[in-house]
Formats: C-alpha cells, sequence, structure tokens
C-alpha cells in the first residue's frame, strides 16, 4: 500500500513491526498501570517513555549499514566482555553479587548487553569463514572461545539464566552456519551427562534449590515455591477471560511476587485470561515470524545468521520467561520483553530489533536477492 | 582439514550453506512454534483444566476469615441483676508471632498508651511465656482515642491488633471475686487440652476460676465470624461478609447479689466468710470471702505488682475461705452435740457442776469459767465446756460423729466450684487408720468442744445451722434452674429440736455469750451460737493480746427469725480474737435481709471508720505497696552502690 502524499522518509519506515511493537508494549502499559493499583506512576509511565526512547534509538541503529555491524562486531564484543569483567573485579572487591556498572546516568547490566554482542561477533565470524573450513576444527575453537569466556564471567555472578541465552544465541548462529549436525547431537548428549554434574558441583545452593523447587513448588510453598504456585494460582484463577482490569487480587493484594518484572505475564493473566496470553503467544509470533522472514530474505550471509541469531535471542527470553511463570521451568530472573518493567532488558531487545530492521532496510534496498531465497514462510 | 575424515567428503560451497541455512533456520523455527504452542497448551490447561481449583486457592488467599468472639453469657444473681456482665471495649493485643521489633513496638505502644512500667513488665512475662500464635493483651478498657492512635500507626506496628470487642465486668468487684472466679486469655495447657481456634482468638477469654470456669461451655456461645479481604501481609483491605456471633447462656444464682455485696463491705478489714443459706430451700443467699481479689482487675490481665501484693497478703486474698478455709468449729457446733445427748437418752434438765473444769483421764480439762450448775440450755446459752467433756463421755464419740454426719459436717457438696476442702468428722475408726492410734477419752473432750481434730469449712456450718433450724436435711444449691433435690426430714425427734433451738435463743436472749447479736428489727428474734477456735495452744497467751496469727478465729452461727426459720448464717473471722468480730457482722448481714436502709446507713459510718470503700481501702493499699516497693529498692541501691565503689 502506498500513498502518494505521505513524504519518502516516512514512507521509508518498516511501519508493520512499529505497530506491532507500540500495541504489544502499549498492552504491557496497560498490565504496569494495573499492577500499580491503577496508577501511571511508578511503573506505567516509565514504561511508556523508555520504550519510546529506545524506539527511536531502534530506529536510528537501522539506517546503520551492514559493514558497520561487520566493523564494530568484534571490538564492541570485546568491550562488552572487559565490562564483565569489570563487573566481576567489583563485585570481588566490595563482596556480594553485582551485575551492573553504575554510569551516573544510568545502569548497564553488560551481561544484558552480551546477548546481541555475542551473536553479532558470532555471526561475524562465521561470515568470514570460507565455506570450506565450516566442517574443520578451525570453526570450532573460536567459537568456545568466544561463547566460554562471557558465559563462564555470568555464570560467577551468579545469573543462570542469562548465561544459558548467551550460550544457546551462540550455538543457533553456529547451527545455522552449518557446523556438522554430528557435533550438536554429540554435545546434546554430553549435556544430558553434563547437566546433572552441574547441579551437584557448578551450581550455588540458591540455585540448587530453585531447581528443585521447580521439579516439586509443592514442597515448599512458602520459601522458593512460593514464587511458582502464586504465579501459577494468577494465571489459573484468571480463566478464559481473567478476572477484568484493575481486578486482580493475586497481584493487587500483593500475594504475586515481582508482579510488574518477572511474573507480569502472570498479572496479565490473572486480569486478561487465556485470551490475554494467547494475544501475547501470538504477538510473538508475529515477532519471530517477522525476524525468521528478514533471515531468509537477507542479502548477505553475515545479515542471515545475525537475523537468525537475533530472533533467536528474543524468543529466548519470552520462552523463558513463560515457561517460568506457567511452572515448565525453574525461576531463572528472565524478563517478558515489552510487557515486563527494567530498562536493560527493554535496552538490550531494542538493540535486536534496531539490528533487525537494518537488515529489513538493506533487505528493501536490494529486491533482486531476495527472490532468490525468499520462497519460504 | 576436517575434523570427520573417515566418511565421505562433503563438498561444500556458498550455495550449499545457504540450503543448509533455510533448512535449519526452518527446523529451529519449527522448534520454536513448538514451544510457543506448549506454551498455549500449558496455559489452556492452567487456566481452563484447573481453572477452579486455582480460584479456590486465590480465594483462600484473597479472603481471611476472622472468628469474632462471642458475648460471654451473664452471671445475674436470683433477681436477674448481673454478677458479671459485658461491656463495649477498645482493647490493643499482640500477636507475638507476627512481632517484627518486639522492643520497639513495646516502646511505641508504651508512649501511645501511657503505660505504666509495672504493666510493661507484665507484658513481657506474657509475651515470654505465650506461644508465637496466642495473643498477649496489652490494654483493655482504652479510650477511642488511644485506640484511634494505635490503629492509624499499624503499618509501623507489626503484630499490634487493636480490637473493638466486649470485656468481662463484674459490678459488685471484690465481693463476688472468690464466687464468680475470673476470666482471661487462654494459656498454651489449655489450648493443647481443647485444640480450637476460637481459644486463640484475639479477645477471646475463657473462665479461669469459680463459677466462670465451671460454666465455661454455657457461658462461652457460638463465635461469630468475619470475611475480610487481606494483603499477603496480613493488611484488611476490606470486609466482606460478617456472621453475627450467637452470645452465650446466662447462669442464675442463688446469690442475693446485694447481700453479697453488703456482706462483703460489712467484713471490713477482716478476714473471714460470710454465708447465709435459705432455711425453706437450701439457697446459698451469700456466699463470701474477704479480702478478695478484684475480679475485674484479673480478667484484664492483671499487673505485676497488683499480682504480687495479692500473692504476699498475709490474709490470703487469693484463697475463697468460704469453701477451702478449714477451721476448727469450737463451740458453734455444741447445739448440735446437744442432740447426740437428747437422742442418747440424757435429760435435758440434767445438771452437772461445772468447777473450771473437769479430769478425763490423767488429764485436766478448763472451762473458760466456773459457771457452778448447769443443764443443757444453760450450757448452750453460756458454752459451758464441762457440760460438754462430761456428757461426751457419758455417751461416747460416735453417736457424736454420728451426728455431726447427720448436720453435713465432713460432706464435700455436690456444688459447681473448682475446689471445696470437706474437713473432718473425727470417729475412733478414723483415728485408727489416720494416725494409727487408739481413740481416748481427751480425743472425745476435745472432740464435744469442736476442737482437736474437728475441722470444718464456713459453708458447712452454715449447712448445720440451717438443717438445726430447719429439721430438714437441706443440701446448699448456687443454682436456680437446677431442680432442688427434695428434703427429707433428719431422723431427730422435733422435741430435742425445740430444746437445743431455745438454748441458742438464750445465747442471744437470755443470760448468754452474745447478747449484742439482737436484731435492731421488730418481731424478728435471732437465735445462734458463738464459736472460738485456738489457733495455738494457751499456753502461748489468751488468743487476744498476742500478734494477728496467732489469734483466736471467732465463728458464729445463727438462724432467724426464730419462731419461724427462714435464714441461717455462719460468720468466721479468721483470727478475729474471739467470737466477739464474728456475731456483730451476723448481726448486721441479717439486719439487711430484713431492713435494707438500717442496715446500709450503719455500714456507711462503719467505712468511714475503715477508710473508705472496699475499692478505695484496696486502692490506697495497692498505693501504699507500689510505694514502699520503690522505697526498698531505693534502699537497696544505695546499700549496694558502697559495695560497687569497693
Amino acid at each position: 500500500m502506498q500513498i502518494a502524499f505521505v513524504p519518502q522518509p516516512l514512507r521509508a519506515q518498516p511501519w508493520g513491526i512499529i505497530l506491532l511493537l507500540l500495541v504489544f508494549t502499549g498492552f504491557g502499559v496497560a498490565i504496569l498501570y494495573s499492577a500499580a493499583g491503577g496508577s501511571f506512576t511508578p511503573w506505567a509511565g516509565l514504561h511508556a517513555v523508555r520504550f519510546m526512547v529506545f524506539l527511536i534509538m531502534a530506529l536510528v541503529i537501522s539506517y546503520m549499514p551492514e559493514e558497520l555491524f561487520k566493523f564494530a562486531a568484534l571490538p564492541v564484543f570485546v568491550i562488552i566482555l572487559l565490562m564483565l569483567l569489570g563487573v566481576e573485579i567489583l563485585g570481588q572487591v566490595r563482596g556480594g553479587s553485582q551485575r551492573w556498572l553504575e554510569l551516573g546516568f544510568m545502569r548497564i547490566q553488560p551481561s544484558e548487553l552480551m546477548k546481541p554482542a555475542i551473536v553479532l561477533a558470532v555471526a561475524r565470524f562465521y561470515s568470514s569463514l570460507p565455506p570450506a573450513m565450516i566442517r574443520s576444527w578451525s570453526a570450532i575453537w573460536p567459537l568456545l572461545i568466544m561463547m566460554g569466556l562471557p558465559a563462564a564471567l555470568v555464570l560467577l555472578q551468579p545469573d543462570l539464566g542469562t548465561t544459558i541465552t548467551i550460550c544457546v544465541g551462540a550455538v543457533t548462529v553456529a547451527f545455522l552456519a552449518g557446523l556438522p549436525m554430528r557435533l550438536f547431537v554429540g554435545a546434546g548428549l554430553a549435556a544430558a551427562i553434563a547437566i546433572p554434574l552441574a547441579y551437584l558441583f557448578l551450581l550455588e545452593p540458591y540455585q540448587q534449590r530453585r531447581v528443585a523447587t521447580f521439579l516439586n513448588p509443592e514442597n515448599d510453598p512458602l520459601g522458593s515455591g512460593y514464587h511458582i504456585t502464586q504465579s501459577q494460582i494468577a494465571i489459573g484463577s484468571g480463566g478464559i477471560d481473567g478476572k477484568g482490569f484493575l481486578q486482580g487480587s493475586q497481584s493487587h493484594l500483593d500475594y504475586l511476587p515481582e508482579g510488574h518484572t518477572d511474573f507480569v505475564f502472570a498479572t496479565m493473566a490473572e486480569e486478561w485470561g487465556l485470551i490475554g496470553g494467547i494475544a501475547v503467544i501470538f504477538a510473538y509470533f508475529l515477532l519471530l515470524r517477522w525476524g525468521w522472514r528478514l533471515s531468509l530474505n537477507a542479502p548477505s550471509r553475515f545479515t542471515k545468521l545475525l537475523a537468525g541469531g537475533l530472533t533467536m535471542t528474543i524468543f529466548l527470553y519470552a520462552a523463558i520467561n513463560m515457561m517460568m511463570v506457567m511452572g515448565l521451568a525453574p525461576v531463572v530472573g528472565i524478563p517478558l520483553p515489552f510487557l515486563s518493567h527494567g530498562g536493560s532488558s527493554m535496552l538490550t531487545v531494542m538493540i535486536c530489533i534496531g539490528m533487525l530492521m537494518a537488515i529489513d532496510r538493506q533487505t528493501k534496498k536490494q529486491p533482486q536477492t531476495s527472490l532468490s531465497s525468499g520462497l519460504l514462510v | 582439514m576436517t575434523i570427520f575424515g573417515g566418511g565421505k567428503k562433503k563438498i561444500i560451497s556458498a550455495a550449499s550453506q545457504n540450503i543448509t541455512f533455510n533448512r535449519r533456520s526452518l527446523l529451529i523455527g519449527g522448534a520454536q512454534a513448538g514451544v510457543g504452542l506448549l506454551l498455549a497448551g500449558r496455559m489452556t490447561y492452567i487456566a481452563v483444566a484447573e481453572n477452579e481449583r486455582y480460584q479456590m486457592l486465590s480465594e483462600s488467599n484473597r479472603v481471611n476469615l476472622t472468628l469474632v468472639p462471642p458475648r460471654r453469657g451473664w452471671i445475674i444473681d436470683r433477681n436477674g441483676k448481673p454478677i458479671a456482665s459485658n461491656r463495649a471495649d477498645f482493647r490493643v493485643d499482640i500477636i507475638p508471632d507476627r512481632l517484627v521489633n518486639p522492643e520497639q513496638t513495646l516502646d511505641e505502644l508504651a508512649l501511645l498508651l501511657n503505660l505504666p512500667d509495672d504493666e510493661i513488665e507484665r507484658i513481657r512475662t506474657d509475651l515470654e511465656q505465650s506461644r508465637g500464635f496466642q495473643p498477649v493483651q496489652v490494654a483493655s478498657g482504652l479510650r477511642w482515642e488511644d485506640y484511634a492512635a494505635v490503629s492509624v500507626r499499624l503499618p509501623d506496628l507489626p503484630g499490634v491488633a487493636p480490637i473493638q470487642g466486649f470485656s468481662r465486668q463484674y459490678p459488685a468487684g471484690a465481693a463476688v471475686g472468690h464466687l464468680v472466679g475470673y476470666v482471661g486469655v487462654a494459656n498454651a495447657e489449655e489450648y493443647d487440652a481443647e485444640p480450637n481456634p476460637l481459644l486463640i482468638t484475639p479477645g477471646f477469654k475463657i473462665g479461669k476460676d469459680g463459677l466462670e470456669k465451671q460454666f465455661e461451655q454455657e457461658l462461652r456461645g457460638e463465635p461469630g465470624a468475619r470475611r475480610v479481604e487481606v494483603t499477603a501481609r496480613g493488611r484488611v483491605v476490606r470486609d466482606l461478609e460478617k456472621r453475627d456471633d450467637v452470645p452465650g447462656d446466662p447462669v442464675k444464682l442463688t446469690i442475693d447479689a446485694e447481700l453479697q455485696r453488703y456482706a462483703a463491705r460489712r467484713l471490713g478489714e477482716e478476714s473471714g466468710s460470710v454465708i447465709v443459706m435459705d432455711c425453706k430451700n437450701g439457697d446459698i443467699l451469700c456466699l463470701a470471702s474477704m479480702p478478695s481479689f478484684d475480679p475485674n482487675s484479673f480478667s484484664d490481665g492483671i499487673g505485676f505488682d497488683e499480682y504480687a501484693m495479692l500473692r504476699e497478703d498475709d490474709h490470703v486474698p487469693l484463697r475463697n475461705k468460704s469453701l477451702v478455709g478449714l477451721y476448727p468449729p469450737g463451740s458453734t457446733i455444741k447445739p448440735m452435740n446437744c442432740l447426740a445427748f437428747l437422742q442418747a437418752g440424757i435429760d435435758p434438765e440434767e445438771t452437772i457442776t461445772c468447777g473450771g473444769g473437769t479430769r478425763v483421764g490423767n488429764r485436766f480439762f478448763r472451762c473458760h469459767s466456773n459457771h457452778g450448775s448447769v443443764n443443757m440450755d444453760k450450757a448452750i446459752a453460756q458454752s459451758c465446756d464441762t457440760y460438754f467433756y462430761k456428757m461426751a463421755q457419758r455417751i461416747g464419740m460416735d453417736p457424736v460423729a454420728a451426728m455431726m454426719r447427720e448436720h453435713g459436717l465432713g460432706e464435700e457438696y455436690d456444688l459447681p466450684v473448682p475446689n471445696q476442702f470437706y474437713g473432718t468428722v473425727p470417729d475412733p475408726v478414723w483415728l485408727q487408720r489416720k494416725y494409727d492410734r487408739r481413740w481416748t477419752g481427751a480425743d472425745t473432750a476435745n472432740s464435744s468442744i469442736g476442737q482437736g481434730y474437728v475441722l470444718t469449712n464456713p459453708l458447712q456450718l452454715a449447712v448445720m445451722t440451717a438443717r438445726l433450724a430447719s429439721g430438714q436435711k437441706l443440701v446448699p444449691n448456687l443454682l436456680t434452674n437446677t431442680r432442688r433435690t427434695k428434703h427429707e426430714a433428719m431422723q431427730i425427734n422435733p422435741e430435742h429440736l425445740e430444746v437445743v433451738r431455745a438454748g441458742m435463743r438464750n445465747v442471744v436472749y437470755g443470760a448468754g455469750t452474745a447478747r449484742r447479736a439482737r436484731l435492731p428489727v421488730e418481731n424478728v428474734e435471732v437465735a445462734g451460737k458463738t464459736g472460738t477456735a485456738q489457733v495455738v495452744s494457751l499456753s502461748r497467751g489468751d488468743g487476744r493480746n498476742v500478734p494477728w496469727k496467732f489469734r483466736d478465729h471467732g465463728l458464729f452461727v445463727c438462724f432467724a427469725p426464730f419462731d419461724n426459720p427462714r435464714y441461717a448464717c455462719s460468720v468466721v473471722i479468721e483470727h478475729g480474737g474471739g467470737s466477739g468480730a464474728a456475731y456483730p457482722v451476723a448481726r448486721d448481714v441479717l439486719t439487711f435481709l430484713f431492713d435494707r436502709e438500717k442496715a446500709l446507713e450503719d455500714i456507711a459510718a462503719l467505712e468511714a471508720g475503715w477508710g473508705g470503700t472496699i475499692e478505695e481501702r484496696a486502692e490506697a493499699k495497692f498505693a501504699a505497696f507500689q510505694a514502699n516497693k520503690a522505697a526498698a529498692s531505693a534502699g537497696n541501691d544505695s546499700s549496694n552502690s558502697p559495695d560497687e565503689a569497693g
């Protein structure tokens, strides 16, 4: 649909995805408005403002050329890796776990920024690797280093959820790049053996408790199982059409912990019911479908890998969060994009969106290549 | 070089990589769609299939059911006047479990409510002793302003519960303390014995002593309920629904509350008991025991100092002397013993000679006077001991003991009271069993004048007198709604009773020992018998001019009117120094029954002499006790300080 009198720069924007995100985040604002007991403070108003700021940032990113991403990929990765190291050292010095750097005007959580950065770096690496070398050692050890260093640092924080997201993001790009399938099958088997061992020797006691609680939340209904139990009560009591806007008792009477951050889906589901939940899942479906279409139609190997990896990163946020909230995964502290209140995660997700928009823009500039691969979805 | 060298070599080109990419991205996309479907399915399961269960859980989170303590049934007297009632009350409790910072909370409450130091001490002790979930009372009977002051600060005072409820009120105060007992918060043992959630509901109290304890189930009633919406931290958001309580049933006593109060006042500074029984049916009209505790302050959670004062008092205000005080009845049992003599065939006109005593075995038993020639009438009127020594020797102990039992001595009555001491009616069999000793003539002599092993409580003396006056085997009642048992006549010749009653009349109207016991009421004559019970042997003094706790007990039993007995009364004054302390009390109490205005005029004058009403004197005494304690502790401090310095 072309409207003649709309100026070119406005017509050039990816309106479809912007509209989707506006509606989605608007819904988030409504949920946070209700979670605060019918008030724009302290969460809903800030959430809306942040989103607008980050949306503009994403649009700015979308004008950056592919070459800039390629050029910046490794330096950015190294800088964020150093920030992670800095956080770790600060934490050691001050005692206790620390996850953010205080920059004066805002707090930066480097582990969040690492999520797109690792995808960028790994995509950069595989795009420059000659096709013939994809089945050689040279295709594997750089991945292990690029993935292993930040994963180890984040695990030390300790932040299991983010560690998993970083690893899965990197591995996804490697998988898409065409590493031999046998490697993944083998790694899968190894993980099946290693995970119980990791549970016993690597996880902190509080993380072990979370996993144990996840497997049987009723064991400890007032301790660590409280989050999962109350969250499921909120979702389950919402029924098909929910208790109504501003009518959720679990969230308003403080039974649901973290109802505006990690458990915002439960806050939503209590008031909007199954209908609201399916709508949220469908919104993610639209967003991810957009991501995969971009990936399939992208003009270069780098942009294909990048788009796939970023789409996976967004997917991981949403999937892990919703699985946790519904009792399908342990409580790992991952927010739900566009709905959860929180600056760092929104910044990360909007960086991903900005890069995806940039790929979109570049794809549209070269329509001739899209025919060759745009056959699917 | 390739990693997996063994297999056939794959030719890898940009084009084949692109195909791999497409295939694998489809795989991942498919897996993601699968996760999406899994989430949608899971959510559908939770929200649809398990909806009912989770809705219930959500409701049980949101809604909190609190019990509303039922209003306790009243205890009323025979005329329907309240002895124990309820009054609307603003209270503040603490739920120890929910306290976050006990010291700070207590300090703040002390400031808000102006709590005195000994109250804070009491709250601390209660907090230590309570189980975490049981409320501890901080203060009751608050003004609305204080109640509101605590209520608005609730968010900063976790564990503090202001309650608007009812508290127990005893209009007659100390006068009914021993009779009705008191109420209080259930303690840990009581909750274990009856694990009813009502018992740990803030504001609920159970009977702890006396009738309040005996009639707990009747008085308790059914709790109401209040459904409220609460937050996870327990703050009440709003009321949802309310069910009213069902008040407990009233308990109607045979007691005449005004008489009871009068008797308690008339006992004044003495330590003693007054009992009045109805000679027609055995109703107990008055069961007073003084000094006593004020059940109002006990039910509010008594202060540490106040309790210490009661415990240390040598007049034992914590003991119900009417039922658990045991005293040698002394001469008050002489008329009854005369019935035994008459039944054994002794002629009432037969005289003996009192020469100031008589020899029994190898011991000389003294009489308090030299009465000369004494017949039965004179023996009763002037309380000649020699007559009883001699006559009892003649007929032996067994018929005397049988007569005592016929009059209800040594008996535990079927009364709704927590405790009765029933005393001793001694006889040879009993002595052999108890002390493994043969009964001797000296034992008979002692028993014949109500000393030695004979022990009775004041109620038994009243029952004895009522039976003697009525000729019926009256059984004491405390409740009007229990069916009064039909009383059988005693197996005693009515003529014998006439003789003995005439002797008792002469105690007052003849040349007797209590001539000043006459009632200032026209046409009502009183008949009675004095008694003096030795506390220590006469060798330690005469029982009068010795320290209070060695003085003789004074007793008096009587009935009136003489010609048609209606009321029987017993008065025991501990360490009263003789019956002279007892019969004026009995006289005034009987006067109250026949002419209230006259009696009330006299009591006002008496109380002015004692230093005020019961309440005023108790207050003054408490103030003195506290001042004393403060002075003592100040004294200790000053005597200690040199040691510390050295």
